[in-house]
């Protein structure tokens, strides 16, 4: 595995447990993410994956275990809650680019309001991250007038201009048409080359090969198996994960 | 006609009245509005049952008690209002917020929750995401709603009439005991005056709605 091991990991779940109701949907999680690593979470519907990148910024908070980033445990609530999901970047299913702000006012909006930075650097920036994107002329349009691909390579531009430490990405092709797919995975791919560190909830198992350290295989609110890409995808251990894949990888 | 114009200077002033009880109540409303719907959806367990009490007891209580506590009720415990129109404007304010707080909370809880999620994902606090992502869309879906409060308040302005202070609706008293025989041009010309302030408020609504609509 291609480790960047420099002391800490990253991010660090340990003992993670969340119940929805009657529902363990996050059972005893373990998991620690180097700086500059791609992990991809894949399994199937329910098994927790999604509430699990959730949990990295608390959107969803847990029961019971501890979350670390940069070696700062995750607060509970209020303003350090705040300054620390600033450093995590999330690109989410359904975009949520801000519906009543133009393209550019949704990338800059972090960085003016929670950095505190001065607008005219940061309108600079945010072109340059919206060209990066590839999405750079449609920057004084409103989110709804841009395709899902374009939507979602400005999310990606948004949650960027606040140079995060860590990027998550819940499932961010599942809602795209199918020829925008990969215009969405080449950004993400851009970005692992480029050393960012990222988690990825995805269905794509092409960038799981292609961009991932590590894959993780979720079934059942618990981390069933954990390995490069190479050795999961031609020799998982676990009997979840080899149906799982015969399931996706003959069609 | 002749009857009208002698009277003039009661009905206008009584216009006035009635206009500024509606606005001074609409903007007081507005704002304490948007405060208690702050309360209502924030994080915070004992707020939220603050604002929920508030809007119960305000939404449920007839305006007209609530006049009359703040006339005659409030004086038990030491408290008197300036004048009888800031008693009036504060009775308005009060019972109209708490439509206004739910007007708003029904726009908020159509903002799509993925908005306020992407807003707290960047770092926003609750205050900051409410401001700046969700308030500005929630205003925009609830402009209808608000405008049947901003008519009925318009409207409820009249109760002040029973409490002594001078509006369209104490004019439409005044004048009519005294000359009975007027009692219909008087009737038309209060009318008329409601309907100067209803009926371009609706036009306005109308406009303000077109102007602030979004592209989803």
């Amino acid at each position: 595995m291609t480790s960047r091991t420099a002391g800490e990991p990253l991010v660090r779940l340990s003992g993670v447990d969340k119940w929805f109701g009657q529902l363990h949907v996050l059972q005893d999680i373990d998991l620690s993410i180097d700086r500059g690593e791609v992990v991809v979470i894949i399994g199937p519907s329910g098994s927790g994956k999604s509430t699990l990148c959730r949990t990295i910024n608390r959107l969803e908070p847990i029961d019971s275990g501890e979350i670390s980033i940069d070696g700062e445990r995750l607060p509970e609530e209020g303003k350090q809650l705040a300054r620390l999901r600033a450093d995590v970047g999330m690109v989410f299913q359904s975009f949520n680019l801000f519906a009543h702000k133009t393209v550019l006012e949704n990338v800059t909006l972090g960085p003016i309001k929670v950095r505190k930075q001065a607008k005219g650097e940061v309108e600079r920036r945010a072109r340059q991250l919206l060209d990066r994107v590839g999405v750079g002329t449609q920057a004084d349009k409103y989110p709804a007038q841009l395709s899902g691909g374009q939507q979602q390579r400005v999310a990606i531009a948004r949650a960027l201009a606040m140079d995060p430490k860590v990027m998550l990405f819940d499932e961010p092709t599942s809602a795209l048409d199918p020829e925008m797919i990969n215009e969405v995975l080449d950004v993400m791919t851009s970005l692992a080359r480029d050393g960012m560190t990222m988690v990825v909830v995805t269905h794509e198992m092409g960038f799981a090969r292609r961009a991932a350290n590590r894959v993780v295989f979720m079934d059942g609110g618990r981390i069933v198996e954990s390995a490069d890409p190479e050795t999961f995808f031609t020799n998982p251990q676990s009997d979840r994960a080899k149906d799982f894949l015969s399931k996706i990888l003959n069609h | 006609m002749q009857f009208l114009s002698d009277n003039s200077d009661l009905l206008w002033s009584a216009f006035l009245t009635t206009l500024s009880l509606a606005v001074t109540s609409g903007l007081c409303a507005l704002v304490l509005g948007t405060v208690l719907v702050g309360m209502r959806v924030s994080p915070v367990p004992p707020l939220r049952g603050l604002a929920t009490f508030y809007v119960e007891v305000f939404r449920n209580t007839p305006l007209t008690v609530v006049f009359f506590f703040l006339f005659f009720g409030l004086v038990y415990v030491d408290l008197q209002f300036p004048t009888r129109f800031v008693t009036a404007v504060a009775a308005l304010s009060l019972y109209t917020a708490a439509f206004v707080c739910e007007a708003l909370r029904s726009g908020i809880n159509a903002v799509p929750p993925g908005q306020a999620e992407a807003a707290r994902a960047l770092g926003l606090d609750f205050g900051q995401s409410l401001r700046t992502i969700v308030l500005p869309q929630a205003f925009r879906t609830v402009v209808p709603p608000l405008g049947n409060v901003w008519i009925a308040l318009a409207k409820n302005t009249s109760i002040a009439a029973g409490f002594a202070v001078t509006d369209l609706t104490a004019a439409l008293q005044r004048l009519a005991n005294v000359n009975a025989d007027q009692l219909l041009a008087v009737f038309a010309a209060v009318v008329l005056g409601y309907l100067a302030i209803t009926l371009p408020s609706a036009w306005l609504i109308r406009l303000i709605e077109n102007r602030v609509a979004i592209v989803r």
